[in-house]
C-alpha cells in the first residue's frame, strides 16, 4: 500500500506531465567523468544560478520600500538599512550577492574557455552566456547607481561624460543616460526601472536559453590533451559518451547542490555579519567635497582611466570595452574546434592569465588611486615640524596651505600624486627646487602666480630642510 | 505573375500583421523613451547673487536652480558653479566655471590659497582661470555665459558640458 504522500506525488507528475518535463531534463545524460573529482569545476554555473534567485528574491523585497524618487531614494535607503526589520540584511544579500555574481560569472566562463567547452556544437551556450557576462555587469553598474548618494550621482556624471567619448552617437547616448540634459529628477527613475525591469527580463530569457542549450547540447566531456573537436564526427562520439553516461540528477547535481549552498550561505552570512553597505553623503550636487569611486570590482577600470595617456583616452573609454566584447562573441566563431585541453592551449592560458592579472593589478591601484590630491585633513606631522621655526616654520604652513600637501607626502602624510619629499632636499638644490616651485611642470602646477616671491623663498628655506 | 501557393500567402499575410503589431506598439514607446533626446534645455538666464557677493580677485562656490524642476528632483534640480570675479566690472568681470572636470566630470574643488582647481577623481589640476595645471582633462573648465542686470549676475543654463559638445 502506498503512502498518501507517494500517491499525491504521482498524480501530480501524471496530471502535470513532470515525467516528460522536469524529470525527464534533470535526469538528462551527462558524460560519466564528472563522477570523478573533476566534476567539481561543473559547478559554478548553478552556483551563479542559485545567487541570482538570492539577487531577484531580495531585489523584489528592496523593491516594495525603496522609493525611486530622487528626493525620497536617499532616506528610503537609509530607512532600509537602519529602521525596517531585517533592512540590513536583505540590503546585504543583495549586495554582496552581486559582488557574488560578477566573481561567480568571470569563473565560470574562465572554466568554460580553458576545458575549451565552448566549442562545436557549443557555440551558442558560449554566446548566450557572453550575453549574460554584460547583462550581469549592466545590473551591477545600474544597483550602485540606485543608491543614489553622492557616489551614485557622480558615478552617473561620469557615465555620461564616458558615454558622450562614443563617435557619432556619443552625445545621443550621454543625454540618454541622464534622460535629459543634466542628470536630475527623470534619471534616477530610468535607471530604476532598466534595473528592476529591462535588463532582469533580458536575464530571464537569456538564462532560458542557456539553459536549454546545456540539457539540448549535453554538458561537454571533460576534456583530454591530444583528443581534439573534429566537428564532423564529435556529435557521434558525444553520443556514444552520453550512453554510458550517467543521469545528471542526483548523481552530479549533488555536488552543485553542496557548492550553490555554500555560495548562498556565505553571501548570507557576509550580510548578517557585515550588513548593508554604509551609504555616502546624500546626494547632493553642490556639495563639491565628493570622492566618487565604483564599487571594487569596477575599481581597475576606474584606475585604467587615471593611468592611460590622455591622449589615448577617448580610444580606451570606447575601444576596449568593446574589443573585450568583440573578442568574446569571435571566441567561440574563430576556435570552434581543435584541441580543447589547456595544456595544449598555451596562447589560450595566456588570453586568460594576463587580463586577470592586469586587473588584478589595477584594482590594488584603484584601491590605493596615488593620483587623486587629498583634500581634506591637510595638516603636516610633528616628524615633519619638529624643530622649525622663522622663514622655516613658516614654510611649512605654506607647504599646507598651498595645497603642495594635497599631492605631496612628508613623513608619510599628505597626497601621493607628487614625489614623496621627506628627503627632497637631497635631491634637488635651492635653486632647482624655487625654479620647480615657480614654473611647474611634469604634472605639476606652476605656483608663480600664486605666491608672493617671499613665500616661495620660505617654501623653499623649508624644502631645503628636507634632506 | 507569379503564383504563390496559399501557404505561402498566409505565411506572408501572418507576418505582416505581427510586423504591423511590432511597429503599432512600438512606435509609440520608442518616442516616449527617447524623448530626452530631442528637449532642449531651457536657457534662461538665472540669477545667481548680487555683483557685490563676488569680492574682486576671490573665487565663489554658488548654487543654481533648475527654473523649472520635475518635482520630485529634490536636491538634483541644483547645480553648483564656481564664479571667479576678476575685474571690478566690463566683459572680463566674470568667470563662471562648472563645477565639472573636463576629464570625465567629476566636481573641481577650489584651493583658494593655491588658487587651483583639484578634481578628486583622477587627479586633474586647473590654474584660477581655469586653464589645465596638470593631470588627464584635455581642455580648460567648461565656462558658462553671463551677464550682469543691474547689480545682479546672471548665468545661462546648461546642460552637462561634454568635451564633444564643449
Amino acid at each position: 500500500m502506498r503512502s498518501l504522500l507517494e500517491r499525491c506525488a504521482s498524480w501530480l507528475g501524471e496530471r502535470f506531465e513532470l515525467e516528460d518535463s522536469v524529470l525527464a531534463v534533470l535526469r538528462h545524460p551527462v558524460p560519466r567523468e564528472l563522477e570523478r573529482p573533476i566534476g567539481w569545476w561543473y559547478v559554478i554555473g548553478s552556483a551563479t544560478l542559485a545567487i541570482f534567485v538570492i539577487q531577484v528574491v531580495t531585489g523584489v523585497g528592496l523593491a516594495m520600500t525603496y522609493v525611486p524618487a530622487p528626493n525620497s531614494a536617499y532616506d528610503s535607503l537609509q530607512f532600509i538599512s537602519h529602521d525596517a526589520t531585517l533592512g540590513s540584511i536583505v540590503r546585504g544579500m543583495h549586495y554582496f550577492g552581486s559582488g557574488a555574481m560578477v566573481v561567480l560569472v568571470l569563473a565560470h566562463m574562465t572554466q568554460v574557455y580553458l576545458f575549451g567547452a565552448f566549442k562545436f556544437p557549443r557555440e551558442a551556450n558560449w554566446l548566450t552566456g557572453s550575453l549574460l557576462l554584460l547583462a550581469t555587469l549592466a545590473m551591477a553598474f545600474t544597483g550602485q547607481l540606485l543608491r543614489w548618494d553622492q557616489d551614485a550621482f557622480w558615478s552617473i556624471v561620469v557615465a555620461a561624460e564616458q558615454a558622450a567619448r562614443a563617435p557619432v552617437i556619443g552625445d545621443w547616448l550621454a543625454r540618454l543616460v541622464v534622460a535629459g540634459s543634466n542628470v536630475g529628477g527623470a534619471t534616477l527613475t530610468r535607471f530604476y526601472a532598466t534595473h528592476v525591469f529591462l535588463i532582469p527580463a533580458a536575464i530571464f530569457g537569456l538564462i532560458g536559453m542557456h539553459l536549454y542549450l546545456v540539457v539540448k547540447r549535453g554538458i561537454s566531456e571533460p576534456p583530454v590533451a591530444g583528443e581534439p573537436v573534429e566537428p564532423r564526427t564529435y556529435r557521434a562520439r558525444y553520443t556514444e559518451i552520453l550512453r554510458r553516461g550517467i543521469p545528471f540528477w542526483p548523481d552530479a547535481a549533488w555536488r552543485d547542490a553542496l557548492v550553490a549552498t555554500l555560495a548562498v550561505v556565505a553571501v548570507v552570512v557576509l550580510a548578517a555579519a557585515i550588513g548593508a553597505p554604509a551609504l555616502g553623503k546624500p546626494p547632493d550636487p553642490t556639495n563639491v567635497l565628493a570622492d566618487p569611486r565604483p564599487d571594487w570590482y569596477f575599481l581597475g577600470y576606474f584606475a585604467v582611466l587615471a593611468l592611460i595617456p590622455p591622449a589615448t583616452e577617448s580610444l580606451v573609454i570606447v575601444g576596449l570595452p568593446l574589443f573585450a566584447f568583440v573578442f568574446l562573441f569571435l571566441v567561440p566563431l574563430l576556435w570552434p574546434d581543435g584541441e580543447r585541453h589547456w595544456s595544449r592551449r598555451p596562447a589560450a592560458v595566456a588570453a586568460v592569465a594576463l587580463p586577470f592579472v592586469a586587473y588584478a593589478a589595477l584594482t590594488v591601484a584603484g584601491l590605493q588611486s596615488p593620483w587623486v590630491p587629498q583634500l581634506e585633513g591637510a595638516a603636516l606631522p610633528s616628524a615633519a615640524t619638529h624643530g622649525l621655526s622663522g622663514t622655516a616654520a613658516h614654510g611649512a604652513d605654506l607647504f599646507v596651505t598651498k595645497s603642495c600637501w594635497a599631492c605631496h607626502q612628508i613623513e608619510g602624510s599628505g597626497g601621493r600624486r607628487g614625489p614623496d619629499l621627506t628627503h627632497v632636499a637631497s635631491r634637488l638644490s635651492r635653486d632647482q627646487l624655487t625654479q620647480r616651485v615657480a614654473t611647474g611642470g611634469g604634472g605639476m602646477p606652476a605656483y608663480a602666480g600664486s605666491v608672493t616671491p617671499i613665500e616661495l623663498d620660505d617654501l623653499v628655506t623649508y624644502l631645503a630642510t628636507r634632506k | 505573375m507569379k503564383e504563390i501557393s496559399r501557404r505561402t500567402f498566409l505565411s506572408r499575410v501572418s507576418l505582416a500583421l505581427t510586423a504591423a503589431i511590432a511597429g503599432i506598439v512600438g512606435l509609440p514607446i520608442i518616442g516616449y523613451l527617447l524623448a530626452p533626446l530631442f528637449q532642449k534645455p531651457p536657457d534662461v538666464p538665472v540669477a545667481v547673487g548680487n555683483v557685490s557677493e563676488f569680492p574682486l580677485g576671490q573665487t565663489r562656490l554658488i548654487k543654481v536652480r533648475d527654473p523649472s524642476p520635475l518635482a520630485w528632483a529634490g536636491q538634483t534640480a541644483d547645480t553648483a558653479l564656481w564664479v571667479r570675479r576678476r575685474q571690478e566690472s566690463g566683459p572680463q568681470m566674470f568667470q563662471v566655471f562648472n563645477v565639472n572636470c573636463t576629464h570625465l566630470g567629476c566636481p573641481v574643488n577650489w584651493q583658494a590659497e593655491a588658487k587651483l582647481f583639484l578634481c578628486p577623481c583622477h587627479g586633474g589640476v586647473y590654474y584660477e582661470d581655469g586653464t589645465v595645471a596638470g593631470g588627464p582633462p584635455p581642455r580648460p573648465l567648461f565656462e558658462r555665459a553671463w551677464e550682469v542686470s543691474g547689480d545682479r549676475l546672471l548665468v545661462r543654463q546648461q546642460g552637462l558640458p561634454t568635451v564633444k559638445r564643449g
